[in-house]
């Protein structure tokens, strides 16, 4: 019987793990608050700042920051050698969902934020509705509102409340193996989905590699694709935080879908989640035609190892196949922005870290030149110098004026859910089952539509859908 | 639990009453009592502060709800009820039952069989063969998952390449159709050779006269070891038995540390215990997850205790 009852603790041993993490997460009152603006002093406190992985330059007081770009130790150092009033103090406590899991156990506890964290513009509507992030108009955001395109703003932007400020993007274009397109006879890079389709058939059936790549684990990149063709997956409106729309079985979602299911079902394109090793030791070897992917893409790609050896030279990019080739549509995937926290001891200075963070040229340009970022600040985008850059990766192609530039020009913004997470981890099942052949496009829109509407609803939304 | 630890101590304060005598209850015995309650003391802080608190404090949580936009509401057991009929956990269950159903009598053959050969040989072979089969165990469990990740590879994975030799595609054994067995590898061989050193363990405790016995009354090498042995070592069996089976039932680290590199196929609710880490680090739900884990914990609970009382027989010779 003792037997039993241990086996019955330890089963439960998990909820031990949770809630020792979970302090006052019952008290914490939700996302309910967004209108009752509680005062910030309320909110929980910042770390103490004792563990810094940078070096101060001055006594002057300290912001905490959370922040992964691969040249953050840079930048840090950059702004804090500008500054008196204000120093940074540093720390990198992991690359997207990893910072994620930690600053969602910070607001659930209601402590151990920093006052300023980078956060990637789809989740910040998830950390608004639970009250966790400052608005930072009063604070001086629309200073530095001229230094963004509207889209860049409008992704930052709820209501007129901003609620982050930009750092970089993620124009989406196609980046494609010129040696493969050469060897099959393509000459021109395909400006619509159909041409896309056509020379993956035509490739295939030459006996050449597949097309591109319908990763399930980029889901982000998906529902942008979808956003392309016209869909608007979600409304949300942080005056009414209760109210959610929930489009996702609209017909230009559920033509992307049926588009790519076609395209996996004919193994014209790969099934492989991306990301990880098997789809990078892919793309050294000429497994895939093109990779439809995002500005920061090239350097993501070089730090991975791509474009070293036999993978050296045999790039290019184009901009992204249309639908409609008279109405192009840009989109964006990816790309960060640094948000002020209400954990935030001085609001102010973590105001003045936020929008001074990596806007100094210094940074900028270490960070556009290394390929480590796409940066937003029109300065960087306005300048000759960024304009007629030559791209090592794209074997000297002018990548930026031909291809990035005006997607970033034209790209108009998304409103994202506050409920980013539970959907892209939905989002990725439904396109598991297609590349397994089990649903069509149509069902894995309806399927995925009951799905959040009933995942909204419990979690209190008014849905219209 | 508080339970268990009530029953067990006040056993030395009652021996101690029948032999001092009924009527007075001495200045010395007292001073005994309580000198074994000192004993236990530090044992029942930590088990307190550390399992019965948190405990206590996750059922608290699970019984209120939590609704990004509607803030924290007292809802009684409906978390529970939501749980047992939420498609996700009860497929997270079917799957590690069905896991269990499988894997644990796989692991208990192999290991069972692998400390038989090992007992029955005496060479210096048996003791490396013993270490290198218990070493697995000593690899953390996730490196070893994220090394079978590799060696899953589609693309760069020793199965591949040696499928590549007759032009063939190797089976990807994370993939959808493949993903059960392909954990089950895995997790055989991370705990088959620490079952193995506990069956192992037991088989040299027993008596090797009774072994000269068998043989006198004729009994075969392979009679010894399923007549003699394997009785004989019922109440380890039964032990590991216990151990395979709550540990399948909170299935959790192969599988999280497989989820990048299996192409989709595991997913957040693939068992109760990944979809209640979901729940709460990634989705904010800890009052569900904490429903979840108490949920998961009664499922524990029941199969454990069906278990053991179908085989209360075996357990209670032992």
């Amino acid at each position: 019987m003792r037997k039993s009852i241990l086996a019955g603790a330890s089963g439960i041993a998990l909820a031990l793990a949770l809630s020792a993490c979970a302090t006052s997460a019952n008290n914490s009152g939700g996302g309910g608050g967004a209108g009752s603006a509680p005062s910030a002093e309320e909110s929980g406190t910042s770390p103490k700042l004792t563990d810094c992985t940078n070096k101060m330059k001055n006594d002057a007081p300290q912001v905490s920051v959370w922040g992964w770009y691969p040249n953050m130790a840079n930048v840090v150092d950059n702004f804090n050698a500008a500054h008196t009033d204000v120093q940074i103090c540093w720390n990198n406590v992991g690359q997207g969902q990893d910072e994620y899991t930690k600053v969602q156990t910070a607001i659930s506890a209601k402590k151990g934020l920093p006052g300023v964290v980078m956060l990637e513009a789809d989740h910040l509507s998830s950390y608004t509705i639970q009250d966790a992030l400052v608005d930072l108009v009063p604070y001086g955001a629309d200073d530095v509102k001229a230094n963004f395109s509207e889209g860049a703003w409008k992704d930052v932007s709820q209501g007129d409340k901003v609620f982050g400020i930009p750092v970089d993007g993620g124009p989406m274009a196609l980046i494609y193996r010129t040696d493969v397109f050469e060897k099959y006879g393509i000459t021109t890079p395909p400006k619509t989905w159909a041409e896309f389709a056509e020379q993956a058939a035509k490739v295939k059936a030459a006996g050449g590699p597949v097309f591109g790549d319908l990763g399930s684990n980029v889901p982000a990149a998906f529902m942008a694709l979808q956003i392309q063709k016209g869909a608007v997956p979600f409304g949300y409106d942080i005056n009414d935080p209760q109210a959610l729309t929930v489009k996702l079985n609209d017909q230009a979602s559920k033509d992307v879908l049926n588009y790519w299911a076609d395209l996996a079902n004919k193994d014209l394109v790969g099934k492989q989640d991306q990301f990880t090793t098997d789809y990078i030791s892919g793309v050294v070897n000429g497994k895939y035609a093109t990779y439809t992917s995002a500005a920061w893409a090239p350097g993501y790609l070089t730090g991975a190892g791509v474009g070293k050896g036999q993978s050296k030279g045999v790039w290019g990019v184009a901009p992204l196949p249309q639908w409609d080739e008279a109405n192009p549509v840009s989109v964006n995937w990816g790309g960060s922005t640094f948000a002020v926290t209400k954990q935030a001891t001085d609001k102010k200075l973590a105001a003045i870290v936020a929008k001074g963070i990596y806007a100094d040229p210094a940074s900028l340009e270490e960070g556009w030149k290394k390929q480590i970022i796409f940066p937003l600040n029109q300065a960087v985008l306005k300048s000759p110098e960024f304009a007629e850059n030559t791209s090592e990766f794209f074997s000297g192609q002018q990548a930026n004026k031909e291809v990035y530039l005006p997607a970033e020009a034209a790209y108009k913004g998304v409103t994202y859910a506050p409920i980013t997470t539970y959907y892209y981890a939905q989002l990725q099942a439904e396109l598991v089952k297609i590349n397994s052949g089990k649903v069509t496009g149509d069902q894995a829109a309806d399927e995925l539509q009951a799905n959040i509407v009933k995942y909204a609803e419990s979690q209190g939304f008014k849905v219209t859908q | 639990m508080a339970h268990t630890t009530a029953v067990d101590v006040p056993s030395p304060a009652s021996t101690t009453r029948t032999r001092s005598g009924r009527g007075r209850p001495g200045l010395n015995e007292r001073k005994r009592s309580r000198t074994g309650l000192l004993f236990v003391l530090p044992f029942a802080l930590v088990f307190v502060a550390f399992l019965v608190a948190p405990l206590l404090y996750a059922f608290y949580l699970s019984l209120y709800s939590k609704g990004l936009a509607t803030g924290v509401v007292f809802a009684g057991v409906k978390n529970y009820t939501t749980a047992f009929t939420d498609p996700s956990f009860l497929k997270g269950v079917w799957f590690v039952v069905r896991f269990a159903l499988v894997l644990i009598p796989v692991q208990m053959f192999v290991s069972l069989a692998l400390a038989l050969v090992l007992d029955g040989l005496t060479t210096r072979f048996a003791r490396f063969a013993r270490l290198m089969i218990f070493l697995p165990y000593a690899i953390p469990a996730v490196i070893g998952a994220l090394m079978w990740g590799f060696l899953y590879s589609p693309t760069f994975g020793p199965m591949q390449q040696i499928a590549d030799l007759f032009g063939a595609q190797a089976p990807f054994l994370l993939d959808a159709d493949h993903v059960f067995g392909g954990l089950m590898n895995v997790v055989t061989w991370q705990w088959a050779g620490y079952y193995m050193i506990i069956i192992f363990a037991a088989l040299r405790g027993i008596d090797s006269s009774i072994y000269e016995a068998a043989r006198i009354d004729g009994a075969s090498a392979w009679q010894i070891a399923y007549r003699v042995k394997v009785p004989m070592i019922s109440s380890a069996l039964l032990l590991i038995l216990v151990f395979a089976l709550i540990g399948t039932l909170q299935f959790f680290t192969e599988p999280q540390a497989l989820r990048l590199v299996s192409n989709g196929t595991i997913t957040p609710d693939f068992t109760p215990n990944i979809y209640a880490f979901s729940q709460a680090f990634a989705y904010a739900n800890f009052n569900y997850a904490s429903a979840i884990s108490f949920s998961l914990g009664i499922v524990v609970f029941i199969a454990v205790y069906v278990f053991l009382f179908l085989t209360r027989k075996r357990g209670s010779i032992a």
